[in-house]
């Protein structure tokens, strides 16, 4: 980071970065993981929910084993997912592949960036669990019976009434989730450390500084980070303000 | 647990096999157990490995309870790397960033639910909206400030760092908490003389105590859990636990074991403090639109 | 003993005008009540007052001293808020001595107001407890006992009674009012009920829309309303309206009389039909459609046989009628 005699470049460091080769596919990553992580957390949240809902027994100490993820660090939980899980050689999941006769997979190297969503989606289940549940909790038991009375399916019930109800919370956990997920580091950091596969745009600009010493096309890359953040906080916090007032 | 101990304890003729078969089943068959379990087995299993030696715990097939338990990776950690240094660190950083975080949300959740402006709402909004920034964005120029300012790698530099990302979350959720309290309650204090320190310490605090809490205890858990730049702005003096743990990464070291102890080590305090705060942490985090 | 003054007291939301240039006396030692449709300002110009609200224009003068921007606990005036207000996680005796507390009074002389207002509220068995473990009475008793240990120049009422069933609402009018009237003290009593009004008040203030409509005595106000809109919100039912050719004849645009002016008479000009009855054992309220549609409501003794869809037939007494110009401005006083 030698300083050098200033110099206005106008948008060259941006014109660098969009001909960068890494720069579409770090867009895209992003763009991926947090879709993929949206749609695992918020599924199986709402899965996990409906059957804690259920739950009678020892709430308690589910809710501890449900909503722990949540308080593991990320270099953490990544560390545990890439040595303990999903390690091709001795990993708990390859023991499982074995189980089954299948060749096991090597994550960080085939589908670094599931992968790295999978563990990223582990931390962030709990919240969307958590929220779901208190929300489920909170729909009227009159109302489900007076539609059982009425002869409506489990799943009718749960497409007409439960659904409905769980919007705006679902709105809650897509903002606060999609605010977190923008800048998903560590879990890159620890485990792939980058590569084209896996690289995001918070994971670019850092090694644009780090590797590459190019601070003009990484603050470039900063900038564009920050627009994209900007665009979805847009239409993200209209909905979801929306949602707030009704 | 303890409800069914003391029926036992009361009426042991109705306590028989046949009911104790039924209970178990009843757990057994429940599916929320298994999943539940599922949720959480990345971390049992890495508490079990924490009981390993490191042979057990890259063994394959998996060892499930054929192992030699022993405290000894928990012994190494403590004793031979910095975990204690890093530990204390993460304790100033994170407890001085989220008491810092509280100082100046307070007064700026009070002015917004007691004393709002049209824009208060729109205001509300662009602020949760910059926390959608990604922190790298921002990386250079701070990291070429805080050389010149000499605050790489120090407690006050990472503190001050946490506190500006942690603000605008605890300002909605302190927000969401105080629009509960009645505001003539508030106007009730100032009637009686309470000066406006008065109002908020006397006052206003005790009444969303259960708020604050939260509040702190979710602002601790990210500042805790923070790991971007506790990685790249601390080198030595200031590393937090997260940066310990994530030197563990290094391919030399396939300590597995002692990585699975030493991150027992450092989540366990939240996740107990997280499990006891969980009801509040829910309606805080939800803006109070779940309740 | 304090008397309030306002002049020309105005204050905006936003583009609405709130009050608007308020001129009203409040004299000392009396009882004030502010009366008026939700919305009319009323309970703004109590938070003027209060110091709850910054003045945009006009004085405040309390005891001939301006008190426009002085902060609402320098003003010596307690308020009574109508939810109470109390302070929940405070025990009774600490909500009533929080205004001593926080003003610095050694904890004795605390104790000794606090115990004498307890005993005067009888509230002296109840003073460890928490609000919530009070009843809706007891806590109207506490919010009042907080603003007595304050021993202020004046008190101000929210609509203190709102949240009160109308069983012990009627008791704490007469508890309030021989409050006020044993200590003497000054108070402002906001309310939307006309009868709260016209019950407790030595001086009514009727609001409407930011402006002050009618100040007087309450039977001042009943007998001689000033425009049509007091003489319709005053008086419960409220005042008969007739307009056209029947007001025309009395050489005003609108003409009104009260239920209980109106005679039955089978020859009387007011002709119609008996649409509902109410029954109130002492007296019936009978709602009548006159013959060009027009509803009208006369108080009758409860032995007349009176029957809906049964022909009916009225004279108001002449000299209670009140009359009304274009401008719905009473045309004379009688």
């Amino acid at each position: 980071m030698a300083e050098s005699e200033h110099e206005f470049v106008g948008l060259a460091n941006y014109l660098h970065l969009v001909t960068d080769p890494g720069f579409l596919p770090a867009l895209g990553n992003t763009l991926a993981l947090i879709a993929l992580v949206l749609c695992i957390s918020i599924g199986l949240g709402l899965a996990l929910a409906l059957l804690l809902e259920r739950a009678v027994l020892g709430r308690g100490v589910l809710r501890l084993l449900v909503i722990s993820p949540f308080f593991v660090m990320p270099p953490v939980a990544a560390l545990i997912w890439k040595n303990l899980l999903m390690q091709p050689t001795s990993g708990f999941f390859a023991w499982i592949a074995s189980l089954f006769g299948v060749p096991p997979i090597d994550w960080f190297a085939s589908a670094p960036l599931i992968a790295i969503g999978l563990i990223v989606a582990w931390q962030w289940l709990p919240f969307a669990c958590l929220i779901l549940l208190t929300s489920l909790q909170s729909f009227d038991r009159e109302q489900r019976e007076a539609a059982q009375l009425d002869g409506a399916s489990a799943l009718a019930i749960l497409h007409h009434l439960v659904l409905p109800h769980l919007a705006r919370p679902m709105a809650i956990i897509l903002m606060m989730e999609t605010i977190f997920l923008l800048s998903v580091f560590a879990e890159i950091f620890v485990t792939t450390g980058g590569g084209r596969a896996s690289t995001n745009l918070a994971f670019l600009v850092y090694s644009q500084v780090m590797f590459q010493y190019d601070i003009g096309v990484a603050s470039a890359a900063g900038v564009v980070a920050v627009i994209l953040a900007n665009v979805i906080a847009f239409f993200l916090v209209r909905a979801v303000g929306r949602s707030l007032d009704a | 647990m303890s409800l069914h101990s003391s029926s036992f304890g009361r009426s042991a003729a109705h306590w028989t096999p046949n009911a104790h078969a039924q209970f178990l089943r009843h757990r057994v068959d429940d599916p929320s157990v298994g999943a539940a379990f599922i949720v959480a087995f990345p971390l049992l299993w890495a508490l079990l490995a924490s009981f390993k030696t490191e042979l057990e715990a890259v063994a394959f097939p998996p060892r499930f309870v054929g192992f030699s338990w022993s405290l000894d990776n928990y012994r190494q950690v403590l004793g031979e790397s910095d975990y204690l240094g890093a530990l204390r660190n993460s304790i100033i950083i994170a407890g001085g960033s989220s008491l810092l975080t509280l100082l100046l949300g307070v007064p700026a959740a009070w002015a917004m639910a007691f004393a709002p402006t049209r824009h208060t709402r729109a205001l509300l909004l662009w602020m949760l909206s910059t926390k959608m920034l990604p922190a790298v964005g921002v990386l250079i120029p701070i990291f070429l400030f805080y050389r010149d300012w000499g605050l790489l790698d120090t407690h006050l530099g990472v503190a001050l760092l946490l506190t500006a990302g942690n603000l605008p979350i605890a300002i909605w959720m302190l927000y969401a908490n105080f629009k509960e309290v009645p505001g003539e309650i508030l106007e009730a204090a100032r009637m009686d003389g309470a000066s406006l320190t008065q109002e908020i310490l006397i006052v206003l605090a005790p009444m969303a105590a259960p708020g604050l809490a939260s509040t702190f205890f979710l602002i601790f858990t990210l500042a805790w859990n923070e790991s971007f730049w506790t990685l790249n702005i601390t080198t030595t003096d200031a590393t937090t636990l997260t940066a310990f743990i994530a030197a563990f990464s290094s391919p030399q070291g396939l300590f597995w074991a002692k990585l699975s102890a030493a991150s027992m080590l450092s989540i366990v305090p939240v996740i107990v403090i997280g499990w006891l705060c969980q009801r509040q942490l829910v309606s805080g985090l939800t803006f109070g639109a779940v309740k | 003993m304090s008397n309030i003054v306002l002049e020309r007291v105005s204050k905006r939301f936003g583009d609405t005008l709130v009050t608007d240039n308020i001129d009203l006396v409040i004299p000392a030692g009396k009882f004030t009540v502010f009366v008026g449709p939700s919305g009319c300002g009323k309970t703004t110009l109590l938070r003027l007052i209060a110091g709850l609200e910054d003045i945009d224009q006009g004085r405040l003068l309390i005891d001939g001293a301006d008190m426009g921007q002085t902060p609402p606990a320098a003003r010596g005036l307690a308020m009574v808020f109508q939810s109470y207000a109390l302070y929940p996680h405070m025990s009774v005796r600490a909500n009533l001595g929080f205004a001593l507390k926080v003003a610095h009074t050694p904890p004795r002389d605390i104790a000794a107001r606090v115990e004498a207002v307890a005993k005067l509220l009888d509230l002296s068995a109840l003073l460890d407890r928490k609000p919530a473990a009070l009843s809706g009475g007891q806590r109207q008793r506490v919010a009042i006992g907080r603003a007595l240990v304050r021993e202020p120049k004046a008190f101000l009422f929210d609509e203190p009674l709102s949240n009160l069933d109308a069983a012990l609402r009627s008791q704490m009018r007469i508890e309030i009012r021989r409050l006020q009237q044993d200590l003497g003290i000054t108070a402002i009593y906001v309310t939307h009920d006309q009868a709260e009004a016209m019950t407790m008040a030595d001086q009514i203030v009727v609001f409407r829309e930011g402006r002050i409509e009618q100040v007087g005595a309450p039977l001042e106000i009943y007998r001689r309303p000033t425009n049509r809109f007091v003489a319709g919100f005053i008086g419960s039912p409220c005042m008969n309206f007739l307009s056209g050719a029947r007001a025309a004849a009395f050489g005003a645009t609108t003409i009104g009389f009260r239920p209980e002016h109106l005679r039955l008479d089978a020859s009387g000009e007011l002709r119609g039909v008996v649409r509902t009855v109410e029954h109130l054992g002492n007296e019936a309220l009978v709602h009548v459609q006159l013959e060009d549609d027009t509803m009208i409501t006369a108080r009758c003794t409860e032995d007349t046989a009176l029957h809906p869809g049964a022909p009916i037939a009225f004279t108001p007494d002449p000299a209670s009628i009140h009359r009304f110009d274009q401008d719905n401005r009473a045309l004379d006083v009688g």
